[in-house]
């Protein structure tokens, strides 16, 4: 039970949020109205996204200095369920985009940012796919990882600034971090961010033990 | 440390000799890829029915990047699927991984740039020149070239490990070069217009971050990829 606390406690902040974000009173603002009740859910998957694939890369960075299999699975898995959230992420960005500028996708920078960024990890695991011994298919993923990893993050944070967003915050669009988000809303927000970042390395932690479990099955099954 | 480095150069500079001598005595690889690079602009001229120089800027910028993208993942791709087994565990005894990914990066980076070159000169023939910066345009081509072969060259290598290494050269390579792609056509479509200098300097210089991180980033994993 002492080691299993912060899942306690993100069931708790995912319980509070899911209500106080759909029941609370939020600024009324032009044009975002009620919508704006999706920084509680669209914005955390991209926080969990970048955390989780950080993770990945880790893992990568650890594989290539001592190759285990926990390290190899640790990172793929990783870098599923950052795709996950990177998926969940574009589409509630996506729902949220129809209601406030009129299109599913309006050639926002941020936007098709994240969309290569997604392809290129649906490229990982094609890769991945590909290879038939473990070994290799684990190091080469891991290079392809850290190199992807290294072309993402120019992507994400420089080239939306070169081109305006129509992001809030950008381009002269108001952004909820400095006067629109009151403190109510950042009761809300801040506990989001870390609830689902949370609720991304728990389902991770599950996932990949379960993972390393089935390949010791195999192995003694094997054996 | 000074000693390494020195012995980094000679590895780097043999190899690229060993590259274009290769390249010449095999010369029905380059060919196919001029020709391969003549044939797509004539399918562009003809797809679009074009009776010199109707094209627009935006379409001429477009449709040129894109040309230039498919010959350098083409001509890139066989970087290191046409060293054979034996080569590759020939050359491991002799050099090092950095030696070899540097030299394939400088041999590729020549290579893309007559490519270019070649592409642009036959391309403003049969398809117009609208362009009014020269120098500019030659530069965002030489910065496309280094870029284009920095990039491709270490996913070349990762996709030749793998058994469908041509459709992976594709996807692998797409999306680490569409962030580059777009600020050389920022750049050239600027260079066309015969905007002034300073409005592509941003560009310029973030080309050259993504560049930069690109080596270093190369430098660093090859030695794990080419361990086998």
């Amino acid at each position: 039970m002492q080691k299993n606390w912060w899942k306690v406690v993100t069931v708790l902040l995912l319980v509070y949020i899911i209500v106080a974000g759909f029941l609370n009173d939020v600024p009324r603002l032009a044009i975002l109205n009620e919508s704006i009740r999706n920084t509680y859910f669209h914005v955390p998957m991209w926080f969990g996204m970048i955390l989780l694939l950080l993770i990945s890369v880790v893992y990568a960075i650890k594989y290539l200095k001592t190759p285990t299999l926990r390290n190899d699975i640790i990172s793929t898995e990783a870098a599923r369920i950052g795709l996950l959230f990177g998926v969940l992420g574009i589409i509630t960005g996506m729902g949220w985009a129809r209601v406030t500028w009129g299109e599913f996708w309006s050639n926002d920078p941020k936007q098709n940012a994240s969309a290569i960024g997604l392809l290129m990890y649906f490229a990982y695991f094609v890769l991945r796919g590909s290879f038939a011994e473990q070994q290799q298919r684990a190091r080469i993923s891991a290079v392809y990882n850290i190199f992807a990893y290294a072309a993402l993050i120019p992507l994400l944070f420089i080239l939306p600034r070169l081109t305006d967003s129509l992001h809030p915050g950008n381009g002269g669009n108001p952004g909820f971090g400095t006067y629109d988000m009151d403190s109510k809303m950042r009761m809300v927000f801040y506990p989001a961010v870390i609830a689902w970042t949370l609720l991304g390395v728990w389902i991770l932690n599950v996932k990949s033990r379960f993972e390393i479990l089935k390949q010791k099955m195999y192995e003694h099954a094997h054996a | 440390m000074r000693q390494t480095t020195k012995v980094l150069l000679r590895e780097v500079l043999y190899l690229m000799q060993k590259d274009f001598v290769l390249e010449w005595r095999q010369k029905y690889a380059f060919n196919g890829m001029l020709l391969y690079v003549g044939s797509t602009v004539f399918i562009c001229y003809l797809s679009f029915g074009l009776r010199g120089g109707t094209l627009g800027v935006p379409v001429w910028n477009a449709l040129f990047w894109i040309i230039l993208l498919f010959t350098s993942v083409n001509a890139i791709a066989k970087s290191f699927m046409q060293e054979n087994k034996g080569r590759l565990l020939y050359l491991y005894t002799l050099v090092s991984p950095q030696g070899v990914i540097l030299a394939k990066i400088a041999y590729n980076t020549c290579l893309m740039l007559i490519l270019a070159l070649l592409c642009y000169l036959f391309y403003a023939v049969v398809i117009g020149n609208p362009v009014q910066d020269d120098a500019m345009f030659l530069a965002t081509i030489l910065l496309g070239a280094v870029g284009f072969s920095t990039s491709l060259t270490m996913i070349s290598g990762i996709a030749a490990k793998a058994s469908n290494s041509s459709t992976l050269m594709a996807i692998l390579s797409f999306p680490v070069i569409i962030p580059m792609l777009l600020m050389l056509m920022k750049m050239s479509k600027n260079a066309i217009d015969g905007l002034d200098r300073a409005a592509s300097t941003d560009e310029l210089t973030t080309l050259l971050a993504i560049n930069a991180i690109v080596v270093t980033v190369s430098y660093i994993l090859f030695p794990y990829l080419w361990r086998n």
